[in-house]
């Protein structure tokens, strides 16, 4: 489904400062893969997303997305076929927009846009379904403003949005990074739920390393810009906690830093 | 103040409400300070100006008016979408432009009389609705702006704009493209403060290369006055506010002028007006520790 062929990306290229956030990065996801990314800070991995998602331009390689090269696609073009949620909980909806309004734009996603009816009768039901499925109650809140709801019901809001109309590929930045631990468990349960049901090509990243673990089919590690460690089958299922971070250590020389890395 | 000069600062306030929506499309809706305005509002009075004079159809004029602000508001967004500057100095590069553009239409004139031709506001003359004839046009125009304006801000398309102004990366993120969204929405809104000079040239019957001085703070005077009296939740309440917030303008400027104001202090009122109603979150923290120091002691 997602193929990454050769993504290089330098920040300050050609200045003392010159970082390679993406050094030469090959990755191959098949249908319905659910890979979870964990890495030290400055890795890479939300370098490798946002170059995915086209919010950078790559220095060089390409990717593809069910084999299609949409390397040289705007940000707004390959979001047609891509959903993310964001780590920030206000980067993914319209604060001063309804609840319904949010859904109707996102529910547009490969629909003209032109001047029918924001919301059609029908659809207001059908969002009304999506968000009894939140169980969140936010189904009697339709005309509530976005900007009234708590950070964990804007990632739900947010993640209902990116998957309501089947993306070929969604992409998790730390969703559940800036929820409270409880907030966290519950939306993360979700974000499997949806994959599941679904069946979606998914990459997300996380510092939790139990959750790389224990969620999805398939986990990479990232050191300097570099897939160092990808894990998957047999090999992954026998991994612990403690034989990843050994792993991390052994692979890229450095303790891996667990202030940030929880360990469970 | 007579009961006639109130009569016309509402007929006035009726035809700037046009322009303060504009106003509001780009200031509110979008979030993008546009100063093109100055300019567009006297391109479209222009427009209608050599138009009308010619013994064109006033309605046609207007149409005109719009078309050609539509045109001045997609530059200022190209200019700022694809050339990389910023909008603000986009709206004042073409703001310039416009000044030459607008004596180029105008045929090198600085004014231009309107005396025979015809007028929207001469419709109803000699009806039976005597001298509110003005005043019921003025009224259904600026209805008719509004309703149309409320219901594209319903449409799909309505919804993308509105989002663009509140949350660029999530309408990108929707897969909409938001150059675009600024484009359309710049566009319109330029178009209706076009328009509104045009209906200003024909109320007036007089067009002026420098009537457009200051249009961007009075807009926003009309804008931020609705808001503060006449409330901005929901949608609709808040685009009546804002031709309400015009209207009122209007008679605060005739009231004044009526107490003796000289009418060459009108900018300064203007820009006072607008200065109060921005800083008023500023004012009051000051105005609050003003009044909390006694009670710390
Ligand atoms: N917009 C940017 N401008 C400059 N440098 C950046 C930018 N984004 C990321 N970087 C740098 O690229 C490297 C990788 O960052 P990032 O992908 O955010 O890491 P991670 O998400 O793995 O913590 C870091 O060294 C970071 O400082
Ligand atoms: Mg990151």
């Amino acid at each position: 489904m997602l193929q990454i062929v050769g993504l290089t990306k330098k920040f300050h290229q050609g200045t003392i400062d010159e970082k390679v956030a993406l050094d030469n990065i090959n990755l191959e996801l098949a249908a319905g893969e659910f890979v979870t990314i964990v890495g030290s800070n400055g890795a890479g991995k939300s370098t490798l997303l946002n170059c995915i998602a086209g919010v950078y331009e790559a220095d060089a390689g390409r990717v593809f997305l069910d084999g299609e090269d949409i390397t040289a696609q705007p940000e707004w073009q390959r979001a047609q076929k891509i959903g993310r949620v964001f780590q920030d909980p206000l980067a993914g909806t319209a604060y001063d927009m309804s609840i319904e309004e949010n859904l109707a734009i996102a529910y547009g996603k490969q629909k003209k846009l032109g001047l029918q009816p924001g919301i059609r009768k029908k659809e207001q039901e059908f969002f009304r379904e999506q968000l009894a499925q939140l169980g969140l109650g936010l189904e009697n809140r339709l005309k509530d403003k976005v900007g009234l709801l708590s950070g964990g019901q804007r990632q739900a809001l947010t993640l209902l949005m990116a998957t309501m109309v089947r993306p070929k590929l969604l992409l998790l930045d730390e969703h559940t990074a800036s929820l409270d631990p409880v907030t966290a468990r519950k939306v993360l349960a979700l974000t499997d739920k949806i994959i599941t049901e679904y069946k979606l090509c998914t990459l997300m990243i996380t510092h939790n390393m139990q959750e790389a673990l224990s969620l999805g089919t398939r986990t990479i590690m990232m050191d300097k810009g570099k897939i160092m460690l990808d894990l998957q089958g047999e090999t992954r299922a026998k991994m612990t906690v403690e034989d990843l971070v050994a792993e991390f250590a052994f692979r890229s020389g450095t303790q891996l830093s667990t202030d940030r890395m929880l360990l469970n | 103040m007579s009961f006639l000069a109130v009569i016309s600062s509402i007929e006035l306030g009726l035809i700037y409400a046009v322009m303060a929506l504009g106003v509001f499309i780009s200031f509110r809706t979008l979030n993008v300070p546009d100063l093109t305005v100055d300019g567009s509002f006297v391109l479209g009075a222009a427009v209608v100006a050599v138009y009308c004079s010619g013994g064109g159809n006033p309605f046609l004029a207007l149409l005109f008016a719009f078309l050609a602000g539509l045109v001045a508001g997609s530059v200022t967004s190209l200019l700022n979408t694809k050339l990389g500057i910023q909008p603000l100095l986009a709206g004042i590069l073409v703001m310039l432009a416009l000044y030459s553009v607008n004596l180029r239409v105008m045929a090198g004139k600085a004014n231009i009389h309107l005396m025979d031709a015809a007028s929207i506001y001469q419709l109803f003359a000699g009806s039976a609705l005597g001298r509110y004839n003005k005043l019921v046009v003025a009224a259904v125009t600026t209805m008719v702006v509004l309703l149309c304006l409320y219901l594209f801000l319903q449409t799909r398309l309505g919804f993308a704009l509105r989002a663009t102004g509140d949350n660029e990366q999530m309408v990108r993120a929707s897969g909409i493209d938001t150059d675009k969204m600024k484009l359309i929405g710049l566009a319109l809104a330029n178009g209706l403060v076009a328009a509104a000079g045009g209906m200003i040239a024909q109320y007036q019957s007089y067009t002026d290369a420098g009537m457009g001085l200051g249009m961007v703070v009075i807009g926003l005077a009309s804008v931020i006055i609705g808001e503060v009296v006449f409330g901005t939740k929901p949608l609709l309440r808040r685009l009546i506010a804002v031709v309400l917030g015009a209207v009122l303008y209007r008679l605060i400027i005739a009231f004044a002028l009526a107490s003796g104001m000289p009418a060459t202090d009108l900018k300064l009122v203007s820009a006072v007006i607008v200065t109060v109603a921005m800083s008023t979150g500023a004012l009051k923290k000051i105005f609050k520790k003003l009044y909390d120091i006694p009670k710390i002691k």
